[in-house]
């Protein structure tokens, strides 16, 4: 499914930090977000080890992916859960329309899946005739609105309450207009209860798919999700290759990892495990139970031993609070299903880098998402790998349409950048003209860029070299 | 927990371009506060730049060739200071993955690993005191994002601030806040960064402070830059000169 | 179609792990530390109580009164419980017959599958279980539902009860795996609570009572 043919990136930066309503919102809750994450991780040193102790669950399960995927369907299958694969996200699709069609359902309840997200499974289903209701409210919201979420958890942040009244008197039949929290959740609960009475087939994502014993582990807090996966009679699970652990002791430090950094809590509501469907002598639970398990680009990226770290993530969503870009632009300016950090390194790799390879520029490296992912994805290591593959085209090159970006102008602006600071003569000689020069240069290209928005710097008359010459400090 | 050298008798100091280009005065100064304890500093003349700016813009095989050409002028063995965060961060934790698979790979490591930042080496290494002879004057304080993340000398920086008796230090809001300078991110991403140093400047407002310190000049140039053109009268200038100006060493 | 993609899929991660070699295995397990009997209960209570989960720590040998008085004070109508499980036998036990008004109310069971019962299931008031025992760590109730005590009882009426042993209750969640040793015996599902349903989706404002219970009441049998 391509994604975003014809998008604009710049032209959605412009028209984002514009939008003086979405800044706010932005603003508010990335802080929101921030100050949460450190007050559920007070100690820089407890919280150091876990995020050791993730990043090498990550690790250890990426460096036997394979194997563990091949376990996981081995329990799976044994205990009664049908295992698709699903090279691409048309494929995967597919699976879900051939088991809707098999029940003859056209009725089919969401908890939230990124993963579905990606497949743009809701178009897809909607374009064969089957309504497909999200239920996780920032989702249901979304939905109602016709648009995509804008972050991984909180999908309608960019959205405030009056929005949303606006939104909900507007779409939902026989709504009187209300900013009350409260009311306005009242209304959701009421609207989807009856989904959930009415639904055939109940779809979610996958947190994380334990090989050892074959199970399923969702988190959630509003019961959406358990909803989902337990009055339907039919429940399809799809997730990313990348989603599978070793074993059931792997869970606990992720559990804590993933919902201390993704809203910053203990532990959520629930925590769900499904290992099988309904059993003889049980009474709920569906009879049937799917898991598509999805490749679309992470296999490539696992063969890249430096990239490979990009299938570390576990969709916590606290780079996206912790980017002071992510933040300014909100989440559609990205174009992609994923947005902020984690997007900048994955959409590249798995969209192409024609295409996507303009987001990893949209960082200053400050490197704020490094120090807090939980299971420490080198990000900012990342996107310099990123934009170092845009420029080049050798035989080592590993991402989608490597060099594409590359260019005489740039190449030779290098080259010369690297002669000038390899000779130090000719340095010397440069620093002189610029001394003289350089407050009369145009502005022109990068200046004018640059002027947008500040003076530009004054070259100093005599350089440091010079001053250190006449003070007579030693040269070796 | 890091680890430091005994005081020594001679260090290396490396420039930067940034200082060598607008601020050489913040490079003598940090020069001069490690000559002031009696230590004997060295500055190759030939030295240019770390090659950050190739660096971070992808140009890998570049930023390699401006890198050796510096580690082979630091050859002796003494600790080389480095009067920003970025650079430092750079030479002392991206040169060794820069050179993995180079085989000047321990020549890169021995040149790392004798990387120390103005601000710590003054701190931890020299234990330096200052005594303030300036007027009272209201500071504030921008944590650039290397100085924070790579190389963690953050406290020491302030610890300096603090040391001086008639400067009063008002902390920005958003401190840690990245000001949007990033190298060609600010020319490659414009608008966001306008937008990144815009905040920054206006955070600068909030706290009536008439000068912004920071340890390194890309932030300087990039903030300093913004100020003027919003006509904030606030002077954006480098820890280190400011320190040398208010314990009055001319 | 679905075999291929898997043989194409497997083949590909199969050649891509040649490059790296395995990471030493990392143990899972975090120090932590092992509370008395009492500190878990408190510690349980405090982490429970700060999501709005209702707290009671009663007596063993007389649950029953305590839960009297809560289900009253909520004037339920009709409770859901298990037969043929000790909470469900205890119950039984003690409720008044049918001709008794005491205002408590009706006790109502599962009657065969969920399709059969869905629509007096979406109508009940609450419902009682029981729970495999307790985190202290982060405030939480294991459950794990089976033949007698369907998950939809946990799950659909808007007020759910469940009744915890103290001595269950385990330190981390990493403790209770390991001394029930869960990876030998999974059961089709089981699942940690730790509150009331809630959700911050608007303007991160945080609400209670979305899809699952709107109240969530624990029983501490000490």
């Amino acid at each position: 499914m391509a994604n975003n043919i014809g998008f604009d990136f710049t032209q959605n930066v412009s028209r984002a930090l514009k939008d003086k309503q979405l800044r706010k919102n932005f603003k508010f809750a990335m802080g929101n977000f921030i100050l949460k994450r450190q007050q559920i991780f007070p100690d820089k040193n407890e919280t150091e080890r876990l995020r050791e102790s993730g990043k090498a669950i990550k690790k250890r399960a990426l460096s036997k992916l394979p194997h563990l995927l091949e376990q996981l369907e081995e329990k799976c299958t044994r205990n009664g859960i049908q295992v698709h694969w699903a090279e691409t996200t048309a494929e995967a699709n597919q699976h879900v329309l051939r088991i809707m069609q098999a029940h003859s359902a056209t009725r089919l309840v969401k908890g939230k899946s990124m993963v579905s997200e990606e497949m743009g499974l809701n178009e897809f289903l909607d374009q064969n005739g089957i309504e497909a209701t999200e239920t996780d409210l920032g989702e249901f919201i979304i939905q109602l609105n016709n648009e995509k979420p804008s972050h991984i958890i909180v999908p309608a942040i960019h959205k405030n309450k009056k929005q949303i009244a606006q939104i909900f008197h507007q779409k939902i039949p026989a709504t009187p207009y209300t900013e009350d929290v409260e009311a306005l959740n009242a209304i959701a609960r009421k609207t989807l209860r009856q989904k959930f009475f009415d639904a055939q087939i109940g779809l979610s994502g996958v947190n994380m798919a334990v090989a050892e014993t074959g199970t399923l582990c969702l988190v959630e807090n509003e019961g959406n999700g358990r909803m989902c996966t337990t009055v339907p009679p039919v429940h399809i699970a799809v997730m990313g290759l990348e989603k599978v652990v070793e074993k059931l002791a792997d869970v606990p430090p992720l559990l804590r990892l993933l919902t201390g950094s993704a809203t910053g809590q203990l532990i959520t509501t629930y925590v769900n495990m499904i290992t099988s469907p309904r059993k003889n002598g049980e009474k709920d639970g569906p009879k049937e139970v799917h898991l598509i398990i999805l490749d679309n680009g992470r296999s490539e990226i696992l063969a890249d031993p430096e990239l490979r770290q990009t299938l570390q993530c576990i969709r916590c969503g606290t780079c996206l609070n912790h980017c002071p870009v992510y933040t300014r632009i909100g989440g559609h300016a990205y174009g992609f299903v994923y947005p902020g950090p984690i997007g900048k390194i994955l959409n590249p790799q798995v969209e192409g880098l024609k295409k996507a390879g303009i987001l990893a520029t949209a960082s200053s490296l400050c490197e704020a998402c490094a120090e807090v992912c939980p299971v420490k994805i080198p990000i900012p290591q990342l996107l310099r790998r990123l934009r170092n593959e845009a420029y080049t085209r050798e035989p080592s090159c590993t991402v989608k349409e490597c060099g594409c970006q590359q260019n005489l102008i740039d190449s030779l602006a290098w080259k010369g950048w690297e002669v000038i600071n390899t000779r130090s003569r000719l340095n010397a000689i440069g620093r002189k003209i610029m001394g003289v020069v350089g407050s009369k240069i145009p502005p022109l290209g990068p200046l004018k860029l640059w002027n947008r928005y500040r003076i530009p710097p004054k070259f100093a008359r005599k350089s440091l070299h010079q001053l250190v010459k006449e003070q007579g400090v030693e040269n070796e | 927990m890091k680890e430091y050298p005994e005081k020594p008798d001679t260090v290396y100091y490396f420039g930067t371009c940034l200082i060598d280009m607008f601020y050489p005065q913040a490079g003598m100064a940090g020069l001069n506060l490690i000559r002031r304890e009696g230590i004997r500093v060295i500055f190759p003349q030939e030295q240019t730049c770390c090659g950050q700016p190739a660096y971070n813009s992808g140009f890998f095989k570049e930023a390699k060739k401006v890198a050796l050409q510096q580690i082979r002028l630091f050859a002796e063995d003494y600790p080389i200071v480095v009067p920003s965060g970025s650079c430092a961060g750079m030479m002392k934790h991206h040169y060794p993955y820069l050179f993995a698979e180079d085989s000047n790979l321990d020549a890169v490591k021995r040149f790392s690993n004798r990387i120390v930042e103005l601000s710590e080496f003054l701190v931890q290494v020299l234990k330096i005191k200052l005594e303030d002879r300036g007027r009272p004057v209201k500071v504030t304080w921008h944590s650039s994002c290397h100085a924070l993340r790579e190389m963690g000398v953050i406290e020491d920086s302030k610890s300096l601030i603090r040391q001086l008796k008639n400067v009063e230090l008002v902390e920005l809001l958003n401190e840690n806040e990245c000001c949007g300078f990033g190298g060609t991110f600010a020319v490659k991403q414009p608008d966001i960064s306008g937008a990144m140093v815009a905040d920054k400047v206006e955070d600068i407002r909030q706290t009536g402070a008439s000068r912004l310190l920071a340890g390194d000049c890309g932030c300087l140039i990039n903030i300093s830059g913004a100020m003027e053109y919003q006509n904030l009268p606030v002077k954006g200038q480098h820890l280190a000169e400011f320190i040398w100006e208010r314990i009055d060493g001319k | 179609m679905s075999n291929r993609s898997r043989d194409r899929i497997l083949s590909r991660l199969h050649g891509a792990g040649k490059q790296v070699s395995s990471p030493a295995a990392a143990a899972s397990d975090l120090p932590f530390e092992k509370l008395g009997r009492d500190e878990k209960i408190g510690k349980l209570k405090n982490f429970m109580e700060a999501v709005r989960t209702e707290v009671h720590v009663v007596d063993s040998q007389n649950w029953i009164e305590p839960l009297k008085g809560i289900l009253k004070k909520r004037e339920i109508k009709t409770l859901l419980y298990a037969p043929q499980t000790a909470i469900g036998d205890t119950l039984q036990k003690h409720w008044p017959g049918e001709d008794e008004n005491d205002g408590l109310p009706e006790l109502v069971t599962y009657l065969g599958q969920i399709e059969n019962f869905k629509d007096r299931l979406f109508h009940t008031d609450a419902a009682i279980t029981s729970t495999l025992g307790g985190i202290a760590e982060t405030g939480a109730v294991i459950l794990w539902p089976d033949k007698k005590e369907p998950r939809s009882m946990s799950l659909v009426p808007p007020v759910h009860i469940a009744v915890l042993d103290a001595d269950k209750i385990f330190n981390t969640f990493g403790e209770a795996m390991q001394t029930q040793n869960w990876p030998e015996k999974m059961p089709t599902n089981a699942v940690l609570i730790s509150g009331p349903s809630k959700t911050a989706d608007i303007e991160l404002i945080l609400a209670f009572g979305v899809h699952g219970p709107k109240e969530l009441i624990v029983l501490i049998l000490s």
